[in-house]
C-alpha cells in the first residue's frame, strides 16, 4: 500500500473514532470519562445572567491592587457558590489601553441559569449586617428602646447551619454564630450584665430573632432560631461567612438572557450548520465531481476535528461563535476550490493527471498561505478586540483556518493520491477528464 | 479582458457605489445599539397576543416609572421590546413588578463607561486589521516591484478594503431605516470578518499577476497581464466567494434570530468584497502602473 493510502485510511479511522467520541460524550449521563466533555454552552445559549462590576482602587496603592482584586473575587466567588448554579464565572479584567479607560478594575460574573437578576445583584453587592442589638428602658419612663451593643458581624469567625434535634423530624434549622476571641468577651459582658433582657439580633436592619438572655454565655457561641427555612439558612450562614467586599464596586453592566431564547437559537444555529454543509456539499459534488467527492469527505473530517477541538480546549459557544463556526464551514473549502481550479487549468495544457495533481497543489499553495495569514490576522485582532460575545467567534473562526489547512490540503490530497496514481494513468483520458472537469463542461 | 478594457466604468461605478454608501450612513445613519450608547432593553413575552393597545400602555407605564423616554415595540406574536435608558436594580425591579404577570426573557443594562470603551475598541480594531493585512501584503509581494512598487498593491488593497466596509456600511444604514436594526457589536465583528475574508479574492489575483509577471519575464505589457491573471482567476474568486455565500444564505435564513443582521452584513460585504477584488483592485493596479510611466 501506498503512503497516501495509509495516511487516508488513519485520517479515516481517526475521524471515525473522533466522530464516535463527540455522539457518546454528548449522550453520556453521570460522571463518566466521557460525560466531562460536553459541548460549553456561553450565557446567550443556555440561559443565565452576566454582570460586570466596577472596582472603585482609587483608596488603594497601586501595588495592592492585584491582592485587593483577588480578594474581592475571592469573597464574590462564595456568595455566588450559594446559588448553587453549576460553572459560575468570576473574573477581575483591567481595561486595555486602547479602550480609551487604561487600568480600570472589572470584575466579571456569569451565573448560568439563573434569571432573576434582581436577586441575584443583592445578594453578590450586599454585605450582610448583622448587629446586636438590646432592648432596654428608658430610664424615668415605662417605655423601651433599643441599644447598639457594638457586637456586629465584624467579630464573626463563622456561622453554621444546625438542625434542631429536638423537634422531632421537621427539624427547624438554627444558624450558629461562633465569634472570635474579642466578640466572645464582648458577648460574655453583654449577656451577664443584661440577664432577663432581650438581646435582637438584626439582619439588614431587619430583626430575625429577639431570644431573651437567660444566664451569661461564655465560649463565644451564639443561636439564632429565626423563622426560616433551611434553604434561606444555608444563604444566611453562606453570606455571613463570605464576609465584607474589600474593595467598593459599581454594577454596570447587566445582561440576562431567558433560557429559552438560548435552546432557540441552539437548534437554529444547529440547523443552518446542517443546511449549509449540505448546500457546500452539493455545489462541490456538482461542480468539482471526483475531487469534490473527496474535499466533501475532508469537510466531514473538518467538522469533526472542530467539533472535538470546541470540546478539548474548551471552547464556550456562543451564537456568535456558532455563526462563525458556520461560516467557516464555507471558507474551509477555499483551498480546495483553489486547488481544484489549478488542476484543471494544468490538465487543459495537456500535462498528465499525475502532473495536474502535482502541479495544483503547489502552485495553489502562495495564494492559501496569503489569504490565511491575512484571516489569522483578522481572528488575533478581534479575539483582543472581544467582549466574551465576539471572542468566541474569533476562536472559531481562527481555529477553523488551522484545521482547514490541513483537511483542505494534506487530508485532500492524500485522499486523491490514495486513489491511486496509477488508477488514473490507466483510464482513458476522456474518463479522467470528465473526473476531474467540472460545472457544465462534458 | 473587457474588465481591463472597460476599467474606467467599473472604476466610476464602485465610486458611485461607495458614496451612495456614505451618503446613506451620513443622512440615515447608523443607529448604535445599547453596547455603544449604554442603555437598557429589556424584551418581555406576554401571555397574550400583544395588541397595539398593550404596546402603548407599556410605553406609558414604562415612561412614567422612569420619567425617561423609552422606545417600545412588539416582537413576534407575543413579545414586547422595550429600550430605555442604563436602569439601576431598583428600577428594574419596580418595573418588572409593574407589568404584572409577564416572563422576562431577556434584560441588558449598560453603562456608558462600557459604551464608550467598546466605540474606542471598534475603531481601534478595524483600523489595526486594516494596517497589519496592509503591512502583509506589503510584505508577501516584496519581490514583485516591477513594474509596479509591493507597496502599492498593499496600497491598492486597502482602498478595495475601505470600500468592502463602507458598502455593507451604507448597506445597514438602509437596512436600519427600514426595520429598525440598530449597529451593536456583532455589527463590528461582521465588518472585521468582511476584513479578514474579502482580502483573499484580492490575493488570488495578486497571486496570479506575480506568478506571470514572472512567467513573462518583462515581454508582455502590464495591462495584458492584468487582464490574464483576471480572466484566469475569475473562476475561482467566484466559487470561493459562493460557499461563503451558501452557507451565510443559510445562516440568514434559518439561523438564530440574534445572528440574522449579521449574516446580511456579512453577506453584503462578501459580495462587495469579491467584486472589488475582480472590478477594482485588479484595475488600479493598471492605472498604477500607467500612472507612473507618466
Amino acid at each position: 500500500m501506498s503512503k497516501s493510502r495509509i495516511g487516508a485510511v488513519v485520517i479515516l479511522i481517526i475521524a471515525i473514532l473522533l466522530a464516535w467520541g463527540l455522539y457518546a460524550s454528548e449522550k453520556a449521563t453521570g460522571d463518566g470519562f466521557l460525560a466531562g466533555f460536553k459541548f460549553k454552552l456561553g450565557l446567550d445559549l443556555r440561559g443565565g445572567t452576566q454582570l460586570i462590576y466596577q472596582a472603585d482602587v482609587s483608596a488603594i496603592e497601586s501595588s495592592e491592587v492585584k491582592n485587593a482584586m483577588e480578594g474581592l473575587r475571592d469573597v464574590i466567588e462564595r456568595r455566588v457558590n450559594l446559588f448553587g448554579v453549576s460553572e459560575p464565572v468570576v473574573q477581575v479584567e483591567e481595561t486595555g489601553a486602547l479602550s480609551g479607560t487604561s487600568g480600570e478594575q472589572r470584575l466579571i460574573v456569569e451565573l448560568p441559569g439563573v434569571t432573576n437578576v434582581d436577586q441575584a445583584v443583592k445578594l453578590l453587592g450586599e454585605t450582610p449586617l448583622l448587629e446586636f442589638k438590646l432592648l432596654l428602658p428608658v430610664e424615668g419612663t415605662t417605655t423601651q428602646q433599643l441599644v447598639d451593643t457594638g457586637l456586629t458581624g465584624r467579630f464573626l469567625k463563622k456561622a453554621q447551619l444546625q438542625f434542631d434535634q429536638s423537634g422531632g423530624f421537621s427539624g427547624s434549622p438554627s444558624v450558629v454564630l461562633e465569634f472570635n476571641e474579642e466578640g466572645s468577651d464582648l458577648f460574655a459582658k453583654i449577656t451577664r450584665e443584661n440577664v432577663g433582657k432581650i438581646l435582637a439580633i438584626y439582619l439588614d436592619n431587619a430583626p430575625i430573632s429577639t431570644p431573651v438572655i437567660n444566664e451569661e454565655i461564655t465560649g463565644g457561641n451564639a443561636v439564632i432560631t429565626g423563622q426560616f427555612t433551611s434553604e434561606e439558612g444555608k444563604i444566611l450562614v453562606g453570606r455571613l461567612n463570605s464576609g465584607a467586599l474589600p474593595v467598593p464596586i459599581e454594577l454596570i453592566s447587566t445582561q440576562k438572557i431567558g433560557a429559552t431564547l438560548g435552546s432557540q437559537a441552539v437548534d437554529r444555529g444547529v440547523f443552518a450548520g446542517l443546511i449549509g454543509f449540505i448546500i457546500v456539499a452539493l455545489f462541490l459534488i456538482l461542480w468539482y465531481r471526483l475531487p469534490g467527492l473527496l474535499a466533501v469527505v475532508a469537510l466531514c473530517v473538518y467538522v469533526v476535528l472542530m467539533l472535538v477541538l470546541f470540546k478539548l480546549i474548551p471552547v464556550t459557544l456562543t451564537a456568535a461563535g456558532i455563526a462563525g463556526f458556520i461560516l467557516s464551514i464555507g471558507m474551509a473549502v477555499d483551498a480546495n476550490i483553489l486547488i481544484f481550479e489549478r488542476m484543471k487549468e494544468e490538465l487543459k495544457k495537456n500535462e498528465s493527471i499525475d502532473q495536474a495533481m502535482h502541479e495544483g497543489f503547489s502552485r495553489a499553495w502562495p495564494s492559501i498561505r496569503d489569504s490565511n495569514i491575512s484571516s489569522m490576522i483578522t481572528a488575533v485582532v478581534l479575539f483582543w478586540f472581544g467582549t466574551s460575545l465576539v471572542k468566541g467567534f474569533a476562536l472559531t473562526f481562527g481555529i477553523g483556518v488551522l484545521i482547514s489547512m490541513f483537511t483542505a490540503i494534506t487530508a485532500t490530497r492524500m485522499f486523491l493520491y490514495a486513489l491511486g496514481r496509477k488508477t488514473f494513468l490507466s483510464q482513458s483520458s476522456a474518463k479522467i477528464k470528465f473526473l476531474f472537469s467540472s460545472g457544465l463542461s462534458k | 479582458m473587457f474588465i481591463i478594457k472597460y476599467k474606467k466604468y467599473f472604476l466610476v461605478l464602485s465610486s458611485l457605489l461607495v458614496i451612495a454608501s456614505v451618503v446613506l450612513v451620513l443622512t440615515l445613519g447608523l443607529k448604535p445599539a445599547i453596547d455603544f450608547t449604554g442603555g437598557s432593553l429589556i424584551e418581555l413575552e406576554m401571555k397574550t397576543l400583544v395588541t397595539e393597545a398593550d404596546v402603548l400602555s407599556t410605553k406609558q407605564k414604562a415612561e412614567e416609572l422612569l420619567s425617561a423616554p423609552a422606545l417600545v415595540q412588539p416582537v413576534g406574536e407575543n413579545g414586547i421590546l422595550i429600550r430605555t435608558r442604563t436602569l439601576t436594580q431598583g428600577e428594574h425591579e419596580k418595573l418588572l413588578t409593574s407589568f404584572g404577570d409577564v416572563d422576562e426573557k431577556r434584560f441588558d443594562s449598560i453603562g456608558p463607561v462600557i459604551g464608550k470603551e467598546l466605540r474606542t475598541k471598534s475603531f481601534w480594531a478595524i483600523g489595526l486589521v486594516i494596517v497589519l493585512i496592509v503591512l502583509y501584503i506589503t510584505f508577501a509581494f516584496r519581490k514583485v516591484s516591477k513594474p509596479v512598487s509591493s507597496w502599492k498593491y498593499g496600497l491598492i488593497a486597502v482602498v478595495t478594503l475601505v470600500h468592502d466596509v463602507i458598502v455593507p456600511a451604507g448597506f445597514f444604514a438602509l437596512w436600519g431605516y427600514y426595520t429598525g436594526a440598530q449597529m451593536d457589536v456583532l455589527f463590528i465583528t461582521a465588518i472585521l470578518a468582511i476584513l479578514g475574508f474579502s482580502i483573499h479574492d484580492t490575493i488570488v489575483v495578486f497571486d496570479r499577476i506575480r506568478e506571470n509577471l514572472r512567467l513573462s519575464g518583462g515581454k508582455e505589457s502590464f495591462a495584458i497581464i492584468v487582464g490574464q491573471s483576471l480572466s484566469q482567476t475569475f473562476t475561482r474568486s467566484i466559487n470561493t466567494s459562493l460557499t461563503v455565500v451558501l452557507t451565510l444564505l443559510a445562516l440568514m435564513l434559518f439561523g438564530g434570530a440574534s445572528t440574522k443582521d449579521f449574516a446580511l452584513v456579512l453577506l453584503v460585504g462578501i459580495v462587495a468584497g469579491t467584486y472589488s477584488s475582480i472590478f477594482v483592485a485588479s484595475p488600479l493596479l493598471v492605472v498604477a502602473e500607467s500612472l507612473q510611466k507618466k
